[in-house]
């Protein structure tokens, strides 16, 4: 379970004013939850992200993971609970590593890196079955360096790599947009297969509003620093993506009008 | 023939520098001046040492104790302190000029009488070349070459042992892509604490075989010496093409020889000592400045998806 309370992320634009990247966003996430986080440009969703996997530091606020109180950890740490796939496939898997070698570093997340040869025959039994299972043909390139995959064979390895050791949350970090649609929708399924048949507990923040629609159990909108729509159960079953993209209008439409008034006060007090 | 024995035998104990270079600049992109120091400290404590009778082995582990303490602080500079890699280094190699002055006491001291590495190799090994039917100069030299072999054979089969462990995979992992390794639970900055550590205790090592093959330490050995490593790896690299980290290894080796060899060449051919270092430098830049021309000249390749 995953439990913000109150967590704020301040930053300072240069020159100009304070932005609450966060704004006192409280959520529970109960153990087995897949949600959704979508939002427009600079809505501070990625910030979110950041926060909760220990990149982004809370300027106020608490955030509990798995009856830990992991406010204070650094990114590392958290590494012990939390599963990570970034948006580039370059970011989550080490280039000049073979497959099986960027797999061995992702089975001993959590542990105490040790003397222990890394690439085992018992871990390449294993890593062929599991890559095998979710993407048939990548069982055969386990020796060849990483960095000769495709960005959604890197990405599906990755995925791999994050829920080799089940984490107590798996942070997806718009991790099918620097793929084609093709390799986007393979990815898309082997996400929603591992997580499906681990039942992790997962937030996936995503730019696609068809993924948003189609995929988990909960959806959030976040819209300058807070959460603006949180539908789960049958209310997320039957939203569509055209219900979606009406609500980021009228989202767009209401920041227009806020900037309007702004320049209009701006001008009266000038 | 002695010429290019003792050749081989320079080039292979500077081949530790190349090693330690590896470490430091390949596996963790850390350019690291704190070779030059850690070098000359090395050769320092283990002469040090060597002259207040200790036994010439572990005088010569206390010198690589030494570079490693040295690339700790380098390292800690770094991940700790956020100073960048290229001003810790020159930082903890300014600091260790003054530190091997103090330690070896003055500019330079000579091993002569003393047991060294390199009388113990000759003592071992040399009567065997003599039964090959060598003189007495050649077998000395041969001995030590043998030695120096034994001693690189070794320590990069650790190396290569230690970087196929779950530890040395994941400083492997940390120097390659530090968002990947700190979301697998790596502290990236206590991984290239100690891959600087590493890296410097080898360079260390190659300082104190050098004093014991050549005889003396001296405060200013270690001079270039982080342009010598690069000058081996990208040499080895450019004589092998991509590898895997074992034939990398290897592959730094061959290019601290020769390397070493090129030198040799270019004195015997009228090259003026005092254009060595600078010679180097050329070679380092035109190292790094190759592959660019060449991927300048192919069309570019498609990126890949």
């Amino acid at each position: 379970m995953l439990e913000l309370h109150d967590a704020t992320v301040t930053f300072a634009a240069p020159g100009g004013p304070l932005v609450r990247a966060v704004d006192a966003v409280s959520l529970t996430l109960p153990a087995g939850s897949f949600v959704v986080v979508i939002g427009t440009n600079g809505s501070g969703k990625s910030t979110l992200l950041g926060s909760i996997a220990g990149t982004v530091r809370l300027d106020g606020g608490r955030i509990r993971l798995a009856g830990h109180d992991i406010t204070r950890w650094p990114e590392h740490r958290r590494a012990r609970l939390v599963g990570r796939v970034f948006q580039d496939p370059r970011a989550g898997t080490a280039s000049s590593l073979t497959v099986l070698e960027n797999i061995a570093v992702a089975s001993q997340r959590g542990l105490r890196a040790g003397l222990g040869w890394a690439t085992t025959a018992a871990l390449r039994e294993e890593a062929a079955a599991r890559l095998g299972r979710i993407a048939p043909g990548l069982e055969t390139r386990l020796d060849q360096p990483i960095g000769s995959l495709s960005g959604g064979q890197r990405q599906i390895v990755t995925l791999v790599m994050a829920t080799w050791r089940r984490p107590e949350l798996l942070l997806l970090d718009e991790h099918t947009a620097a793929l084609d649609p093709a390799a986007a929708d393979r990815v898309v399924q082997a996400t929603a297969g591992l997580i499906r048949a681990d039942r992790l507990t997962a937030l996936m923040v995503t730019h696609s509003l068809t993924q948003a629609a189609s995929l988990g159990d909960r959806l959030l909108l976040v819209h300058r620093g807070r959460i603006v729509l949180d539908v789960q159960g049958p209310a997320k079953r039957r939203l569509s993506a055209d219900d979606l993209a009406a609500r980021f209008d009228a989202l767009r439409r209401g920041d227009q009008l806020d900037d309007e008034a702004a320049r209009t006060l701006a001008e009266l007090y000038a | 023939m002695i010429t290019l024995l003792s050749t081989w035998t320079f080039g292979l104990s500077l081949g530790f520098v190349a090693l330690g270079v590896f470490v430091s600049y390949r596996l963790f992109s850390f350019p690291d001046i704190t070779t030059d120091g850690s070098f000359t400290l090395g050769a320092v404590v283990a002469v040090v040492l060597i002259t207040a009778g200790v036994d010439p082995i572990l005088a010569t582990l206390g010198g690589m104790a030494a570079g490693a303490v040295a690339g700790c602080a380098t390292g800690l500079l770094h991940a700790r302190l956020g100073i960048e890699p290229l001003l810790a280094g020159i930082l903890m190699t300014t600091a260790l000029a003054s530190v091997n002055l103090v330690v070896l006491g003055r500019s330079n001291v000579p091993l002569a009488g003393a047991t060294t590495l390199g009388t113990r190799a000759e003592a071992c090994l040399a009567p065997a070349f003599r039964t090959l039917g060598c003189d007495d100069a050649v077998a000395g030299e041969a001995a030590r070459l043998a030695g120096v072999i034994a001693l690189a054979a070794v320590a990069s089969a650790a190396l290569y042992l230690f970087f196929r462990t779950n530890l040395g995979t994941a400083m492997r992992a940390g120097g390659d892509t530090r968002t990947m390794a700190q979301a697998l639970g790596r502290d990236t900055g206590t991984l290239t604490v100690a891959g600087l550590a590493i890296a410097n205790s080898l360079t260390a090592l190659s300082g104190a075989v050098v004093a014991q093959v050549q005889g003396f330490a001296d405060v200013q050995m270690g001079i270039g010496m982080v342009v010598w490593g690069m000058a081996s790896v990208f040499l080895g690299a450019a004589l092998v093409g991509p590898v895997r980290l074992g034939g990398a290894l290897v592959a730094t080796l061959a290019g601290s020889i020769t390397f070493r060899l090129l030198v040799a060449s270019a004195l015997r051919a009228g090259l003026d000592p005092d254009w060595l270092k600078a010679a180097t430098a050329v070679v380092v830049l035109a190292a790094l400045v190759a592959p660019q021309l060449v991927a300048r000249r192919r069309p570019a390749a498609p990126t890949a998806r």
